[in-house]
């Protein structure tokens, strides 16, 4: 198909600097994409959040004390030619990166469980289903029904919202169009951001206003022109398609791993 | 009462006294079935891993034993292929081991998977670019090879050989033990390999990553490596104390120290190899991705301590030991070593597993600490349950040590004995 022939690079840029950390972008993520979520989720690290929102500080005393939150969804690392971390150590190619979308997707049905993805990833956005997803009564019948709920023991993790590409580009199949519009396929996390911090749409496309935020350089790993865009941790050449904003140079230092080590913690 | 089963010519304890440890070691055994079927159930919520700990205490014994067992495929490597007669005496012991390891390695494996029931997606959706898979691809066929090698041992059971279709499998079998030894060592150099590289090409984790030659790490190599050292090393570990719970001599002196001189000249190799490793990943791999070197022993746990116990304690000390000849023909050093040589390559396994996922990547994540329940302990002590079982009952009616009555004949009745059996054994030898 016509449309199939272009090579999109879905991404993301989150300007920090405009971030509250209210956490809309995580309850609107879990809702549309029908997220598990135990009883007790004081335990993070065991707790489903396809976008966590961590908070970083300076680690300096008030007055220069400083705080910012920083929304982390699955980066969709492109790597070296596709080569993302998660997606080449997946033994069952259970996972799998899309030249076609830039999209790193979960197979659950295909997943068996080794988390050896989990392993592989930096950004800890891969979670593993500990236990059965249990739903309070009724609440079934708000599950979203374009999305398959995931069962104990396999991976999930962000898809960018891909279900929303598909229905998008049914639709433009349907309309005879060749493309889909740069509105027609948001994020969910995008589209709830009261603050307006999260663009969405594609990198490869001029037109996008994500792509004339970033400017992603081909030549240079595709880092971006703008002086205060960075993506996380950047030198391990995982080639991240979320890119972050903010004019605060100790976050973009931190970030990036330029001061070997962690500055500060707390999330 | 099972007397007729036993190898000729050679003393067990009395049936009682054996079940009775066979019951003591079975509950053991139990508890961890117990455990396993809870996991198996219940699912990983048994377990204290999280989605910072995907891989933990259950890797770790894996890799383990993966590296332990080794010395099956290394000292059949020597006995077959490079020719070292010698060690048929210990070879029998050698496989032994070999198969309790890699049993209790898929077992493990088994268990620590989230949907056990589609464990064969790893055979049927095959992603070539992963070491996992080359992994669990040369890991069942050595096992088969293990257990190709470990069948004509059991034919050899006194009632057993009396069938004359299985005494001709079981010579005929070992007739043709080369070629399996050869297949053993050619599989078990890319497992132990692919092992090494699964930490190695995580690029995502500066901890574990390495460079190396085209899509093999540096881990690659050395695991397979250390594999071939300290493999021997744990099946005289475990020779000695089978020696010290018999209060018989088992193996000939002669035959212990050529494996452990060998042993102890590819532990050496390997920590130097491995130290030349360290360093350049310390000054150069890790600084060039944002890390400094103190940046991953800053913690109470993993500190420096790790990495000198791995190196120096269980690698360059056992390694000396063990090429002095005066070291390896010191019973004290010579166990000393094997002890240290097996410590040490634990802590090699422990520190690619464990450390790999305790270590902060992200500059506003904590060190991640863990600690596994009693269902992951429990399932980690069963396989050692199960082996101990195993080689109770091979050691019991099987002729694992073809020295044994020569061994431990008294003085005036060993020359008889020797009279005695030399005939039957050219009679074996010819048939």
């Amino acid at each position: 198909m016509e449309m199939n022939a272009r090579q999109h690079k879905f991404g993301m840029v989150i300007d920090l600097d405009k971030c509250t950390g209210c956490g809309a972008c995580m309850v609107a993520c879990m809702a549309e994409n029908n997220v598990p979520f135990k009883v007790d989720e004081t335990n993070k690290r065991d707790s489903i959040t396809w976008m966590r929102v961590y908070k970083l500080t300076n680690g300096k005393p008030y007055p220069e004390a400083d705080a910012c939150f920083l929304p982390r969804p699955c980066m969709h690392c492109e790597g070296h030619a596709g080569h993302s971390p998660c997606v080449s150590v997946c033994p069952a190619t259970a996972t799998d990166y899309s030249s076609e979308t830039g999209v790193v997707s979960q197979i659950y049905t295909r997943c068996f469980g080794c988390r050896y993805c989990m392993a592989a990833c930096p950004y800890h956005a891969r979670y593993f289903n500990w236990w059965d997803p249990v739903w309070p009564d009724g609440m079934e019948k708000y599950l979203s029904p374009n999305v398959s709920p995931r069962m104990r023991g396999v991976v999930e993790k962000c898809s960018f919202c891909y279900h929303r590409y598909q229905l998008a580009r049914e639709k433009a199949i349907y309309e005879e169009r060749d493309e889909v519009a740069e509105e027609e396929y948001q994020t969910a996390c995008t589209q709830a951001c009261p603050a307006g911090a999260i663009v969405f749409g594609d990198l490869n496309n001029p037109d996008h206003q994500v792509a004339r935020i970033v400017q992603p350089d081909a030549h240079h790993h595709f880092t971006g022109h703008s002086k205060i865009a960075f993506r996380l941790l950047e030198q391990l050449g995982t080639n991240p398609k979320v890119y972050y904003l903010t004019e605060r140079e100790w976050v973009r230092k931190m970030c990036d791993q330029y001061n070997f080590g962690p500055q500060a913690a707390g999330h | 009462m099972d007397s007729a089963l036993f190898p000729k010519g050679v003393k067990r304890c009395p049936t009682w006294q054996f079940a009775l440890w066979i019951g003591a070691v079975g509950i053991v055994l139990l508890w961890g079935v117990y455990a396993m079927l809870l996991c198996w159930l219940k699912g990983l919520n048994q377990t204290n891993m999280n989605d910072y700990y995907g891989f933990a205490l259950w890797i770790w014994a894996d890799l383990a034993v993966i590296a332990l067992g080794g010395g099956a495929f290394f000292t059949g490597f020597l006995r077959y292929i490079v020719g070292k007669d010698e060690l048929k005496n210990i070879i029998n012991f050698a496989v032994l081991i070999g198969f309790i390891c890699y049993s209790s390695a898929l077992l493990i494996l088994a268990i620590d998977i989230g949907q056990p029931l589609r464990g064969w997606f790893i055979f049927w959706h095959a992603n070539v670019h992963s070491m996992l898979t080359e992994v669990a691809f040369c890991l069942s066929c050595y096992f088969g090879v293990l257990t190709i090698e470990y069948i004509p041992l059991i034919l050899e059971n006194r009632q057993i050989d009396r069938v004359p279709f299985f005494h001709n499998l079981a010579h005929n079998m070992h007739e043709v033990m080369a070629v399996f030894a050869a297949t053993g060592a050619f599989l078990s150099f890319f497992h132990q390999g692919s092992l090494g590289g699964v930490a190695g090409v995580l690029f995502g984790r500066p901890f574990a990553f390495r460079e190396g030659i085209f899509i093999w790490p540096w881990t690659f190599f050395l695991f397979t490596w250390s594999a071939a050292a300290f493999g021997p090393c744990f099946t005289i570990f475990l020779l000695k104390i089978t020696e010290k719970i018999t209060a018989k001599k088992l193996v000939k002196d002669s035959t212990v120290w050529l494996l452990a001189k060998i042993s102890g000249w590819m532990m050496l190799t390997y920590i130097i190899a491995k130290t030349i490793d360290t360093l350049y990943w310390l000054t150069v791999t890790a600084p060039a991705a944002g890390y400094g070197a103190g940046f991953f022993y800053d913690n109470w746990f993993y500190n420096f301590g790790w990495l000198f116990v791995e190196i120096v304690v269980g690698g360059f000390i056992p390694a000396l030991i063990l090429v002095s000849e005066k070291g390896r023909r010191s019973p004290g050093l010579l166990f000393l070593a094997v002890l240290l040589g097996v410590i040490g390559v634990s802590v090699n396994r422990w520190v690619m597993v464990l450390q790999v996922m305790a270590v902060p990547v992200m500059p506003f994540d904590t060190w991640a600490l863990y600690y596994p329940s009693w269902q992951e302990v429990a399932t980690t002590i069963l396989p050692v349950a199960y082996g101990v079982i195993l080689v109770s009952l091979s050691y019991r009616y099987l002729p694992v040590f073809p020295n044994e009555m020569e061994l431990n004949a008294a003085p005036a009745q060993a020359e008889a004995v020797v009279d005695e059996e030399l005939p039957v054994q050219a009679a074996v030898a010819r048939a």
